[in-house]
């Protein structure tokens, strides 16, 4: 009892056999496309690593290069078998590829599958990157002399610019960081002195923020100093308040944006896994095909082709027996081809439990 | 005696035909090319009216719009032409067709060269346009309270933070309006009042920027306040500081980036011309190439094709006495009509 079977006459034949070489190019294109998203998310990811505390998520990308350049290898190879299937003769070529290429492709679209589905589990382990990255390139904004860290004020700078957002949750956290450098402060200066005895690290603390936090969209020009004092700034009621920084943290935005990227991105690898399974299902067609006609012996005459070829309990039952066996080569069983006298038989057979014993 | 002659068998014409079809559709391809990059000038010209006091000037990406519609007819006209041309039953319809495509071509190519010749001169045009309208900007950054102006200030930031300009022709043009609005000054503090009555115009005016004005990649925190007072913030030196704030002008800033865009339309414009020029001399070629085949029924024959019928110099006297000869039409018929008018 198989497994989905169809009768496929020649011309049947030869027309899957061309249909598959088309669907194997396109599935070429299709195998482009990973590649290049996997590119892009890649490039996203690495113009923001330095707010980002580990490279784990790297992994994503680096898994959709090398799914799409497997695809376009498989598929172009895939493509070439298939049009030579068309024809018995040439078929023969490829006969002791075509099993191994069909669970190779069966495995390489659970790869796919397994992609996009990482793609949405990523999330958790991104915002814990990012929350780490965040507090770090905050503590570090101010270290514009120290080497390896003399961009991340520009980098911080751009980042809030760009995303409108401030700080890790909110614009309150930068209150707790010292992100003016202590070159830039008048020692001398009593106010300056006092602030840095205030606490107990000996920090500079500020209820201020840098400029890159400020609105455009706010009305009035931007108030960044003595934040947590409104009546310190004249007519700085609830409604200023709210439009004179921007109120998202980084970390949300950050995690918007590249959580954004990825559903796209899982959204067309799934098409794309669907794409590949129907080629998977036309080229085992296709296979099963092609062999039962060489095993009736007429080129000419129909044949059947099915997924498997009995049914899916009895696959599985074959399989994991074969495994088992994978690992008795070296027992001598019961051969019906070695004459052994009755005796010497039972001899032979505790003979052979004893040596079992000893491989065991 | 015809100009740049070339003889050719059924072989050479065929692949005549089928080498400037494919130019043609590129040449409808360049056209695409050219209406997309129309658009793309005209939405950033409209996306920054704001800076310019909405007084721009929109001639270069319409007519560029314009021209490249046409051109798009035209080459796949001609795509069409040369696509019958082989079939001598539809060449012989498509004949009568050819001088007044011939005539729309070297029609097209000359409005492109309008083109080439607007895309330079006009820039001028929007440089003074963006001085005029910077100026205008700057002095209603503070009105965000006034209907038509609210989103002045909104645009005007976002506008030096993406160009990383400050100000006019530099942050100084800050210094001298009021950039802060009388809302948001506190009347009855004594220094403020001082700071108002110091000028003649009662203007709140300070030596200091606005926020978009910072450079990220400075070392130090933004100073946006006392700007010129070195003694106002420690280790500050006005006149050697450069990468505290931007240090260009917007009005350069952005003149650079449209010149930037006109100058590619011109460039891309001049390799269209080309492109129709060639595509004009081939389909000249071709044509007079299946019209002067000696035996119209037998395809195999050998045939001559030209540029020019007759030398460049004969030629330009022809036109030349033709177009003299337009303007006299009517003088020959008055002559003609009078005798008759006094019989």
């Amino acid at each position: 009892m198989s497994v989905g079977k169809v009768n496929f006459t020649k011309a049947e034949r030869e027309k899957l056999a061309e249909l598959l070489w088309l669907l194997n190019w396109i599935s070429v294109v299709t195998g482009a496309i990973l590649l290049g998203m996997g590119l892009f998310l890649k490039v996203e990811i690495q113009t923001w690593q330095e707010v980002m505390s580990e490279q784990g998520v790297l992994f994503v990308p680096h898994m959709l290069i090398t799914t799409g350049l497997a695809a376009c290898g498989i598929n172009f190879l895939g493509g070439k078998i298939c049009l030579d299937c068309a024809d018995t003769n040439k078929f023969l070529r490829w006969k002791l590829v075509m099993m191994p290429y069909v669970i190779c492709t069966f495995f390489f679209t659970a790869c796919i599958l397994a992609g996009a589905l990482m793609c949405y589990s990523i999330r958790s382990q991104l915002e814990e990157s990012l929350f780490l990255g965040l507090r770090h390139s905050m503590r570090y904004y101010k270290d514009t002399d120290t080497p390896g860290r003399c961009y991340l004020k520009r980098t911080l700078d751009l980042l809030q610019i760009q995303f409108q957002c401030c700080g890790n949750t909110g614009y309150q956290d930068w209150f707790q960081v010292q992100w003016i450098s202590s070159r830039y402060l008048d020692l001398r200066s009593m106010a300056v002195v006092d602030r840095l005895r205030n606490n107990v690290e000996g920090k500079f603390l500020m209820d201020s923020v840098p400029f890159s936090c400020c609105s455009p969209l706010s009305p009035r020009p931007c108030i960044q100093q003595q934040l947590s004092r409104p009546l310190a700034h004249f007519n700085f009621d609830q409604q200023s308040q709210h439009l004179n920084l921007w109120r998202k943290g980084c970390r949300q935005a950050l995690l918007d944006h590249y959580t954004g990227i990825m559903q796209s991105i899982s959204l067309i690898v799934l098409l794309i896994w669907l794409f590949e399974l129907l080629v998977l299902t036309g080229v085992r067609y296709l296979q099963t095909a092609m062999e039962n006609v060489i095993r009736l012996g007429d080129p000419e005459s129909e044949s059947e082709g099915w997924i498997l070829e009995n049914s899916l309990a009895e696959t599985a039952r074959s399989n994991f027996n074969i495994i088992k066996n994978l690992g008795k080569c070296y027992q001598v069983d019961n051969d019906p081809n070695i004459n052994v006298p009755a005796v010497m038989a039972e001899q032979e057979i505790q003979s052979d439990q004893v040596q079992v014993q000893r491989m065991g | 005696m015809p100009f740049m002659v070339v003889k050719f068998d059924l072989q050479k014409r065929v692949r005549l035909a089928q080498g400037l079809w494919m130019l043609y559709w590129t040449s409808v391809l360049a056209g695409i090319v050219l209406f997309s990059l129309g658009i793309f000038f005209k939405i950033e010209l409209r996306k920054r009216s704001e800076i310019m006091n909405n007084s721009e000037s929109h001639l270069v990406p319409n007519l560029l719009i314009l021209l490249s519609l046409v051109a798009c007819g035209i080459n796949a006209f001609g795509g069409k032409m040369c696509h019958d041309s082989l079939d001598p039953q539809k060449f012989t319809k498509m004949k009568p067709a050819l001088k007044p495509f011939f005539a729309l071509s070297c029609g097209l190519v000359a409005l492109l060269l309008l083109q080439v010749l607007l895309c330079v001169l006009m820039q001028f045009s929007v440089y003074l346009t963006l001085a005029e309208g910077l100026q205008f900007a700057l002095r209603f950054y503070k009105d965000t309270d006034t209907p038509g102006r609210c989103y002045m200030k909104r645009t005007l930031d976002m506008t030096q933070i993406e160009f990383r300009c400050c100000g006019n022709n530099n942050f100084r043009d800050w210094f001298e309006l009021q950039w802060i609005s009388n809302r948001y000054l506190d009347m009855s503090n004594d220094l403020v009042k001082d700071r108002v009555l110091s000028n003649v115009e009662g203007k709140y005016l300070m030596d200091s920027v606005p926020f978009s004005c910072c450079n990220p990649g400075s070392p130090r925190p933004c100073i946006q306040h006392h700007l010129t007072n070195n003694t106002a913030h420690y280790d500050y030196d006005h006149r050697t500081e450069e990468l505290n704030i931007w240090t260009r002008g917007c009005r350069e800033a952005v003149f650079s980036y449209y010149s930037s865009i006109m100058t590619s339309i011109g460039a891309i414009v001049i390799g269209v011309i080309i492109l129709e020029t060639a595509d004009m001399a081939g389909l000249k070629y071709l044509s007079t190439a299946l019209e002067t085949m000696a035996d119209p029924e037998n395809p195999e024959c050998e045939s001559e094709g030209w540029l020019l019928e007759k030398g460049v110099k004969e030629t330009l006297g022809d036109m030349i006495g033709k177009l003299k000869t337009l303007g006299r039409a009517n003088q020959v018929e008055e002559g003609g009509d009078a005798p008759e008018a006094t019989t």
